[in-house]
């Protein structure tokens, strides 16, 4: 569906080291060997892709590891997939929080059928920063549900009403109610339009039981394997996050927003990056792990007119915006210097006080002069326009 | 007797006045009535999603319409168009279940004296001496906003950044809040020199899907006031902001009563202390669109002051009848509710609290919350009245067959079940 629509994905350096930098070798072979359904998903990079998926998952799902690895979970779901669910589960993930809901998925072939997806988010020990979550899908074979209406309907056992109860429609079910009465594991079919139609499918004891062995499961590996490289991760969050970390949610509301920009500290000795977009180290040719920490400071060389630093240093002890025209030094191939049309504006949290500092970067050689496109004015406030949503709601959520 | 409650309304643009402001020659405001309107231009954002089935859409990154109005909005914001930081203002979600959210905002509410405003009649003619959108200055204007179905163009955005403001054309257009609610705080005004009163018709509210799809990010939500439902200015017009959020009655496990011919399936709210009915689904906007519109009008049209919130990006829309302004004019309300000086309008209503002292913000409870919406909420028998009115107004039968709510049914998503209308019993039959 749309995984299939749009270009294959190739596993990029960032989704290779998801894995590398915190677990030791053969994780992914340990992990290969469990037969549950799960993903691994990324919360860091932008876009929150699926950096593994079981092999129990691709059976599931019908889709080669090339076509899953680098996807957002939200590319199994579809038209008639529940929108309460969906929001339930991007809900958790913005909280760093479990989350257990019934969903409807759909396959590569293009056929739908609804599963328990149980999420957790997985810590660093150290740092109590969330690093992966960890999906498991459970797919639920609608017996539970029919039990549920059967049981629960307080109504008498007339066929009719009973086969209003589903949703106004699966004549099938009326002849085969009375087998699952019996409680005999019957697989019962159901025609793909009525699941499509359901509001809601309730899963089993034993299938929600699943479900948690499976997450305990791949914990335990994942922690294993995270005891041997040393980067200890565990289920709980220990400490309190320190105050140079983003929380997830926040890096994944900003990932949303493609322009060059950096959030900087002004709380922190220095003022560092604490954030920086994919586009900004495209502009500047740093690796993000050379930013992340640094003062903005190293893009500024032998020609940077200081007047024009001063000026900027001024605005941010009072706190005001202001846009100038800088001469910055990239780390690109050919080490050219660009001329860098910058505004920096204070942005504040939800206690009303200012956390952060962001940079939108425009090279000024490629100011855009389409008639059709937002003027660069526009589009660099913008940027700061999304980033102030994103931290002031970032900060809503209570921890 | 006509019923009236004092109250200080919230202002929304620089140059609103309680006196009637003078019209004609050059008033100097370059504002968008006859005086100044020659030459007015405005950025142009027109858009083809009518034909977009209410499906899935990827969540995508910031669209164009988004950074349109986040930029514009930071431009104003710099400049120092609107009365305070609304970033400056405190906010945080209060513990509990349905995690409502409290904002302490001491400014929204200007201290003038208070003014009279008739509560008793949703549906009230335009009155061209009060306040209206015609007398807002042109910089307070970010953009004029487009959506239809003109099959011309191939392309499906077009944007135009300098475009001359047409009367001919009846233009739509996004305006600023100056005493905004979150950043971001918008008046979606359609065909402002049409100068219609506040009331629903089909062409406004599916204008305001549009943008809401258009957007295409759940938490910019579009929200309209009727009269009597505390709507401060009777000229049509929506409300938007972003704010990164669930609001809790987006998190309401709700009920299915009935679906239309055409898919809209219609269910009513569960565990949430205003009663109110859900639209969604639906094979196109348009669908959706207009069975939302049918009930307003019958609501209108039964003087039934109420709310729409359009939220999900214009996947799922509430419509909140409320009889709040009522009881207050007959004095029905608790002193302690109305000290709080709360007025319950659609983001109050969605679980967006503003308050104005700093006792109730830090006070400020789930209790005392759904405590402050459950007196705003029509009964339950009213409730069921109303929807016998809407369901018979948008061609159904109106019975409502009551069945016994499952008793797992809870907040984290209990199983909702099919309530039965001859229609859709029809419809099982015939499958």
């Amino acid at each position: 569906m749309s995984i299939t629509e749009s270009s294959e994905s190739v596993f990029t350096t960032e989704e290779e080291e998801s894995f590398s930098a915190r677990y030791s070798l053969w994780i992914k072979e340990a992990l290969d060997e469990l037969p549950h359904n799960f993903t691994i998903t990324d919360p860091f990079i932008p876009g929150h892709p699926i950096v593994f998926a079981s092999p129990g998952f691709l059976k599931m799902s019908g889709y080669s590891r090339e076509e899953v690895i680098g996807r957002n979970g939200r590319a199994f779901q579809g038209p008639k997939t529940n929108r309460r669910s969906v929001m339930e589960i991007r809900e958790a993930i913005r909280e760093e929080r479990p989350v257990q809901v019934s969903i409807l998925n759909y396959r590569k072939s293009g056929s739908p059928f609804w599963m328990l997806f149980h999420m957790i988010p997985v810590f660093g020990k150290s740092d109590g920063k969330v690093i992966h979550f960890v999906a498991v899908q459970v797919p639920i074979s609608g017996q539970e549900h029919h039990r549920k209406m059967r049981n629960g309907s307080g109504l008498s056992g007339d066929m009719s009403d009973y086969s209003e109860m589903m949703f106004g429609s699966c004549r099938r079910e009326v002849c085969f109610g009375h087998l699952v009465h019996q409680d005999r594991a019957l697989p019962v079919e159901f025609d793909e339009q009525e699941l499509e139609n359901w509001e809601h499918c309730e899963a089993s004891e034993s299938e929600k039981l699943r479900a948690a062995e499976a997450i305990s499961n791949v914990l335990s590996v994942l922690t294993r394997y995270s005891e041997f490289s040393g980067r200890l991760v565990c289920g709980k969050r220990y400490c309190l996050r320190g105050a140079d970390c983003l929380s997830s949610s926040l890096v994944i509301s900003l990932g949303r927003i493609k322009q060059s920009f950096v959030l900087t500290n002004p709380c922190l000795p220095d003022m560092p990056i604490v954030y920086a977009s994919d586009a900004f180290l495209t502009l500047t040719g740093y690796k993000r792990q050379e930013v992340l920490g640094q003062n903005c400071r190293f893009l500024s060389g032998v020609d940077t007119d200081s007047s024009v630093l001063y000026e900027m240093k001024e605005c941010i002890l009072e706190g005001q915006p202001c846009t100038v025209q800088i001469l910055n030094y990239s780390n690109r191939k050919d080490k050219s210097t660009f001329w860098n049309l910058l505004h920096i504006s204070p942005v504040r949290n939800a206690s009303g006080k200012t956390a952060y500092f962001v940079g939108v970067q425009v090279e000024a050689s490629c100011r855009n002069t389409e008639s059709k496109e937002l003027r660069p004015e526009t589009r660099q406030l913008s940027v700061v326009g999304a980033v102030r949503v994103a931290v002031r709601s970032s900060f809503m959520v209570t921890c | 007797m006509l019923l009236k409650i004092k109250r200080v309304p919230t202002v929304v643009s620089n140059y609103q006045k309680e006196e009637a402001a003078e019209e004609g020659g050059g008033c100097g405001r370059n504002c968008l009535s006859k005086c100044c309107i020659n030459g007015a231009r405005l950025p142009l954002y027109t858009c083809k999603n009518l034909d977009k089935s209410v499906g899935v859409k990827p969540e995508s990154p910031v669209t164009f319409l988004e950074s349109l109005v986040l930029g514009e909005w930071e431009d104003r914001f710099q400049r120092g168009l609107f009365r305070y930081d609304v970033t400056a203002c405190e906010t945080k979600v209060i513990q509990g279940k349905y995690g409502f959210i409290a904002q302490l905002n001491e400014g929204r509410h200007l201290k003038k004296r208070p003014t009279e405003f008739r509560v008793d009649k949703v549906l009230q003619p335009f009155d061209g001496s009060k306040f209206n959108f015609t007398k807002v200055g042109q910089e307070e204007l970010l953009f004029q906003f487009e959506a239809d179905d003109d099959d011309d163009d191939d392309s499906e955005i077009q944007f135009f950044p300098n475009m001359p403001l047409d009367a001919d054309n009846s233009p739509s257009v996004v305006a600023i809040n100056v005493s905004p609610i979150e950043y971001g705080h918008v008046l979606l005004i359609p065909r402002v020199l049409d100068c219609l009163p506040q009331r629903i018709d089909h062409k406004s509210l599916l204008l305001a899907i549009q943008m809401a799809s258009e957007a295409a990010n759940p938490y910019f939500r579009l929200g309209y006031n009727s009269l009597g439902a505390f709507a401060t200015i009777n000229h049509l017009h929506f409300q938007a902001y972003y704010l990164a959020m669930p609001f809790p009655i987006e998190k309401a496990p709700s009920l299915k009563i009935s679906t239309t011919n055409e898919g809209v399936k219609i269910s009513r709210l569960l565990n949430y202390p205003v009663r109110g009915l859900l639209f969604e689904g639906g094979s196109f906007i348009k669908d959706l669109s207009d069975a939302v519109t049918n009930a307003s009008v019958c609501l209108q049209n039964n003087n039934i002051p109420f709310n729409i919130l359009i939220s999900d990006s214009g996947k799922r829309i509430f419509l909140l009848p409320q009889c709040y302004a009522e009881k207050q004019a007959l004095g029905e309300v608790s002193s302690k509710l109305l000290d709080t000086q709360v007025n319950p309008a659609v983001w109050e209503m969605s679980g967006h609290m503003v308050l104005k002292r700093i006792e109730d913000y830090e006070g400020a409870s789930e209790e005392k919350a759904w405590s402050l919406l459950a007196e705003v909420s029509l009964s339950e028998e009213r409730f069921k009245e109303v929807n016998t009115m809407i369901f018979e107004a948008i061609g159904f039968c109106g019975e409502e067959e009551e069945e016994e709510l499952d008793e797992k049914s809870s907040m984290d998503g209990g199983f909702i079940r099919a309530n039965c209308c001859p229609s859709v019993k029809e419809e099982a039959v015939s499958t």
